[in-house]
């Protein structure tokens, strides 16, 4: 366990240290922005728009790094889908769908079934995906 | 000069600041993406262990559950999960597929005793569900050493190139990953899995047919069809198993002294992007994953004897076949049954004997 915890604490200082230069960043750009402004009243225009695109270019370098480095909050779960057993009276047709059960199977036989006397037959056991998959038009 | 600003002096700071910020974006530029790069395996590498761990608990918990061991468990699936396989030498390849069939068998025969051993509770069926929960748990637990090694070698070198081939590779990593995670719940509840649909068809041609045994691990049921005498091979379920369709192939052709008319191989088939999950496809050649073994077996055996060899996959990706099975590939089992049937149809006359083998994992199939 020990070199997991170097290996998180090294992490979280580089983390910190990067926060740091690009929020610095990200404030110098706003300044010259401002003095961009400031000089733009005063009548400098060259200078007005070079602090203007330096400005720019820097604050959508800082924040772009900003949201490439935010830690995404990682869906930490093995999502458990929901697994259905479907049941059949082969002789009478009657179906029925339930949760799957541990044990299980598919061509299981089961209790009798409830109209005739046959026993009823586990035939299929699927997950149902719920979200439709994005579709691609080419 | 227009590029200086005049007069004022803090702007003449900040312009010179800001130039300042252009040169170590130039010089480290590399450097800090570097950084983000480390942080984005980092956080997959988390995620990694997470999914490891939990998978060793559910296999732990699911030991505990079913084979009702004396002892904790724990430290012998440590243990298991550490197993490795060595292959055979490939210097001289001449024989090397019954070197690599005999390593799998003895591999087969001591994980399954390992089982046996951490489960004593557990009739054959379980046997064979917590070995694939185990395997998977096994595969987790390799995928995230590996990315590790990679991650320390990265961080250790800052070498952009270490990092960036791992940074590229990873999403494809962590679909892999994910899909051994469910996998790993399917095995140990016993269902099926997207790996099954072959065994599936299979197991719906031959219900109601009297079944014998076939080496290793498979069934057999002789099921009239449309005039023909079909031969239908699957795994024995409903244990997790894929069983030896090579061998069985084998020597159903054998006992009958190689006069089979058409061999009919269905398989889950890997999809590419775009193509739909459960769509049926018919073609030639054997269709069989796995090391190769069995492909090689049966190929020589309709070698011998001129036998032609049909094939109809059912189209999934990777995560479909390892994770529960999907609706759309059970469904798809009616659809591959029809094309079976042009196949004998159009590739057979009456009174011909064919041989249609359902290759996949039979979790949670009986016949
Ligand atoms: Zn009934």
């Amino acid at each position: 366990m020990t070199e997991n915890d170097q290996s998180s604490t090294t992490a979280s200082r580089i983390s910190t240290y990067m926060l740091t230069i690009v929020l610095i960043i990200l404030a110098l750009s706003i300044m010259a922005l401002l003095f961009a402004v400031s000089a733009f009243v005063v009548g400098d225009q060259v200078v007005a728009g070079y602090l203007l695109i330096i400005g720019f270019i820097t604050m959508g370098l800082s924040t772009y790094l900003l949201l490439q480095s935010r830690k995404r909050v990682a869906n930490l779960k093995i999502e458990a889908p929901k697994i259905m057993t479907t049941i059949e009276c082969i002789k009478c047709g009657l179906k029925s769908v339930r949760e799957f059960q541990r044990g299980d199977y598919v061509y299981k036989e089961l209790d009798k079934c409830q109209k005739c006397d046959d026993k009823m037959t586990i035939t299929a056991i699927y997950k149902e995906v719920k979200e439709k998959e994005k579709t691609y038009n080419v | 000069m227009a590029f200086i600003p005049s007069g004022d002096v803090i702007s003449q700071i900040i312009y010179a600041a800001s130039i300042l910020l252009f040169v170590v974006f130039m010089l480290y530029g590399q450097r800090i993406q570097m950084y983000v790069m480390i942080r984005e395996v980092e956080a997959s590498l988390y995620k990694l262990k997470f999914i490891k761990e939990e998978g060793r608990k559910i296999a732990i918990e699911t030991i505990k559950e079913i084979g009702k061991p004396q002892t904790d468990p724990s430290a012998r699936v440590d243990r298991y999960l550490e197993y490795f396989t060595i292959s055979p030498q490939s210097m001289d390849p001449a024989g090397i597929v019954y070197k690599l069939d005999h390593i799998l068998d003895v591999r087969d025969t001591r994980l399954k005793d390992e089982v046996k051993i951490m489960a004593p509770g557990s009739d054959e069926v379980q046997v064979n569900n917590l070995e694939n929960t185990l395997e998977a748990a096994m595969a987790l637990n390799f995928i995230y050493k590996v990315v590790r090694h990679y991650y320390i070698q990265g961080k250790k070198t800052l070498s952009l190139y270490v990092i960036m081939q791992l940074q590229m590779i990873l999403p494809l990593v962590m679909k892999e990953a994910e899909a051994y995670a469910s996998a790993l719940k399917a095995f140990a509840y016993g269902q099926p899995i997207g790996d099954g649909a072959g065994p599936l068809v299979a197991a719906k041609l031959m219900h109601g047919y009297e079944t014998r045994k076939l080496p290793k691990d498979c069934v057999v049921a002789t099921v009239p069809i449309e005039g023909r005498t079909a031969f239908i091979i699957k795994a024995e379920g409903p244990g997790g198993n894929v069983g030896k369709p090579g061998d069985a192939v084998q020597t159903i052709i054998e006992e009958n002294e190689g006069k089979i008319a058409n061999v009919i191989m269905i398989d889950a088939g890997l999809k590419l992007e775009g193509e739909g999950v459960g769509e049926v496809a018919e073609g030639i050649g054997a269709a069989i994953g796995g090391p190769g073994v069995d492909q090689y077996k049966i190929e020589e055996t309709l070698v011998k004897y001129h036998i032609p060899i049909n094939a109809v996959i059912i189209k999934e990706d990777i995560g479909d076949a390892v994770s529960p099975m999907r609706k759309e590939i059970s469904d798809s089992a009616d659809k591959v049954i029809e094309r079976v049937k042009n196949v004998i149809l159009e590739r057979t006359k009456e009174g011909d004997k064919v041989i249609i083998v359902g290759v996949g994992n039979t979790i949670g199939i009986g016949q």
